[in-house]
């Protein structure tokens, strides 16, 4: 069942092109979204939730879920020494086991991208780093587009920005729009690649289900390359009925457009039990196009330790414990 | 026309004691307890390895409040379980007369003993130190001071067969390994878990943090291996361990017990001789404890 409505303006023959023509366009376009069912959401996320992964499709998904992590220290205390021990970890997860997958990225603020580039050269881990005064957002635009361009010029691969939930909740969408456009340009490098970008929303304070969805859309519609719950830095962290919204929206976006974009749940997901969670909601929703680490990724620290030890206890039929993972 | 009511019976639902909650099983699944007669006296929760897993976290959770509290303080805590245990004593001895087959008078001796072996553990709480600890005479200038520190989490198999076993001995394994600041998971007694499973609802109303005592009744045979073989379960108390051959039995979980390093207290050479209301003495007291050496300068 598709969302985009199909008398929305703009929306004839699948472009989506003049909907961000203006402020009354793009208005209408996301106010013409259909309203989302808020009970059938949560109780169909709930429902994902209680597969039960055994065996063999366990052991095949702690492995997904490793290589899908974007492992995140995002500290005011974050120093060079351990950037580099969390690259460390991320190359080679579980020194007691080099079976274990790398992660699939590294994130860390705009000043320390330098190091986790040089510690990451030549492993094929992306190096993410977060910009445009993250986690607030609250900054003026020569400084959202400088935090950007700095982290970009410093070799990372992947932007994490957030959009501007001032402007968004009251209304002001075509300038969070213009304000992803912005950061879109920044983000190209002078040999005319770009760094991946990923559009935060920090869901938890969108208030309503209806604004993920307009969130996601806007975002979409303006070139995101991928959508992220949050920051982490907030009270409500990624949710799986949230999650399963934004995953619907890139599906419907694919449908209409044609382009694929990434999703990825950050914050609070903590156990195994909860990755899975994710990876069956991924599955059911969006299928195998979207089970790689292009297009789905975790943001988290510690739920890398929590796969490790579940790895260990399949591999050795005993539970492990904190005292068989590092210590971040 | 004569009305007469009839009143229907409520049975009680017994529940795993894990973290301070008193959870079902995850699997679903209860087993018939029977008395030593065969009667049925009531469904327990038939734990599995995945709830004694959920226990080792709770039970690890709790150990830095629980070894963190001053000596004195958990003397209280023990002493407040003997108190919140006289308050329900009949109970207990009802369920101590069906669980191990007694009269009333019997089993109410046994309850007596096993409250007053609370109050003797809360007594040596904070005399445990002095007697595993103390000043070392060491040749240079120099306080060289040791102090026995808990192990961390224990592994408890309930004793299953000797007089006073349902409750008594268990409380004979587990207050010792708490009384020194350690927290531990109890395989549960499989065929009379009931009076423990009680004890864990007068645990919750005794100022015991969370998690320091947690109770999963069920199968040895999958209880008691998984405590064994899991890499954070510091030590392991065998005073329950089947004496079959087999995946509960006391040699099998040695031997796993090793691959970690584990510190094993020993099953009774004949389990079912022994007799939990005989002076306990300070054996498991003084198993479950790290000799931690401080060397101190001394001012001239």
């Amino acid at each position: 069942m598709s969302t985009l409505a199909a008398n929305a303006p703009g929306a004839t023959g699948g472009g989506l092109a003049d909907v961000a023509a203006s402020e009354a366009t793009l208005r209408r376009f996301l106010h013409g979204l259909p309203g989302v069912d808020q009970v059938g959401l949560e109780s169909r996320a709930a429902t994902l939730g209680t597969r039960s992964i055994k065996t063999t499709a366990k052991a095949f998904a702690i492995d997904l879920a490793i290589s899908m992590i974007d492992l995140t220290t995002l500290e005011g205390a974050d120093t060079v020494g351990k950037v580099r021990s969390l690259c460390a970890k991320g190359l080679s997860p579980d020194p007691s086991d080099r079976t274990a997958p790398q992660v699939a990225a590294i994130c860390v603020y705009p000043d320390m991208v330098a190091t986790a580039k040089d510690a990451l050269r030549g492993s094929g881990i992306q190096v993410a780093s977060v910009a445009t005064a993250f986690p607030s957002g609250r900054a003026g635009m020569p400084v959202k587009l400088a935090d950007t361009a700095e982290a970009v010029a410093a070799g990372a691969d992947e932007i994490d920005m957030v959009i501007d939930r001032g402007a968004f909740l009251s209304g002001r969408y075509l300038e969070v729009f213009e304000e992803i456009r912005a950061v879109k340009e920044a983000c190209r490098r002078p040999d005319g690649s770009a760094a991946h970008l990923k559009v935060i929303f920090e869901t938890g304070e969108l208030q309503t289900y209806d604004n993920v969805r307009r969130a996601s859309w806007l975002t979409m519609i303006a070139g995101a390359d991928f959508i992220k719950t949050s920051t982490g830095k907030v009270a409500v962290n990624a949710t799986p009925p949230v999650t399963l919204l934004m995953l619907e929206a890139v599906r419907d976006f694919r449908a209409a457009t044609g382009t694929q974009v990434g999703v990825k749940p950050a914050g609070g997901i903590r156990t195994t039990k909860d990755a899975m969670k994710y990876l069956v909601m991924v599955n059911e929703t969006l299928g195998d196009d979207w089970l790689s680490p292009h297009w789905f990724r975790f943001g988290a620290s510690s739920l890398l330790n929590d796969l490790l030890m579940q790895r260990q206890k399949l591999r050795t039929g005993r539970y492990s414990g904190p005292d068989y993972v590092t210590v971040d | 026309m004569s009305e007469q009511t009839v009143r229907l019976d409520i049975f009680k639902t017994y529940k795993l004691y894990v973290g301070g909650k008193f959870p079902r099983s995850e699997s679903g699944r209860v087993y018939e307890v029977q008395d030593p007669k065969g009667q049925w006296l009531a469904n327990a929760p038939l734990g599995t390895r995945k709830d004694t897993r959920d226990a080792v976290l709770a039970a690890r959770a709790a150990v830095k409040g629980w070894s963190g509290t001053t000596a004195y303080n958990r003397g209280q805590v023990l002493y407040r379980v003997a108190e919140m245990l006289q308050g329900r004593r009949e109970q207990f001895v009802a369920e101590v007369a069906a669980a191990e087959g007694l009269g009333a008078k019997k089993a109410a001796t046994l309850v007596d003993a096993a409250i007053d072996r609370w109050v003797w553990y809360a007594g040596w709480t904070d005399k445990v130190a002095q007697v595993a600890g103390g000043a070392n005479p060491v040749a240079g200038p120099f306080f060289n001071l040791s102090t026995p520190e808990p192990t961390g989490v224990v592994g408890v198999v309930a004793p299953q067969a000797g007089h006073g076993f349902s409750l008594l001995g268990l409380v004979s394994v587990v207050a010792p390994a708490i009384a020194t600041g350690n927290t531990v998971v109890v395989a549960l007694a499989e065929r009379a878990p009931l009076p423990a499973l009680s004890l864990g609802e007068v645990l919750a109303t005794s100022d015991v943090p969370g998690g320091v005592v947690n109770l999963i009744s069920g199968r040895t045979a999958d209880i008691a291996p998984t405590l064994a073989s899991h890499q954070d379960v510091n030590a392991l108390d065998l005073a329950g361990a089947i004496d079959r051959d087999g995946p509960g039995a006391a040699a099998a979980l040695e031997a796993s017990a090793a691959d970690t390093l584990k510190r094993v207290v020993r099953p009774a050479a004949d389990p079912s001789a022994e007799d939990w209301t005989a002076a306990p003495g300070t054996r498991r007291l003084l198993s479950f404890l790290e000799t931690k050496t401080v060397w101190h300068p001394m001012g001239i």
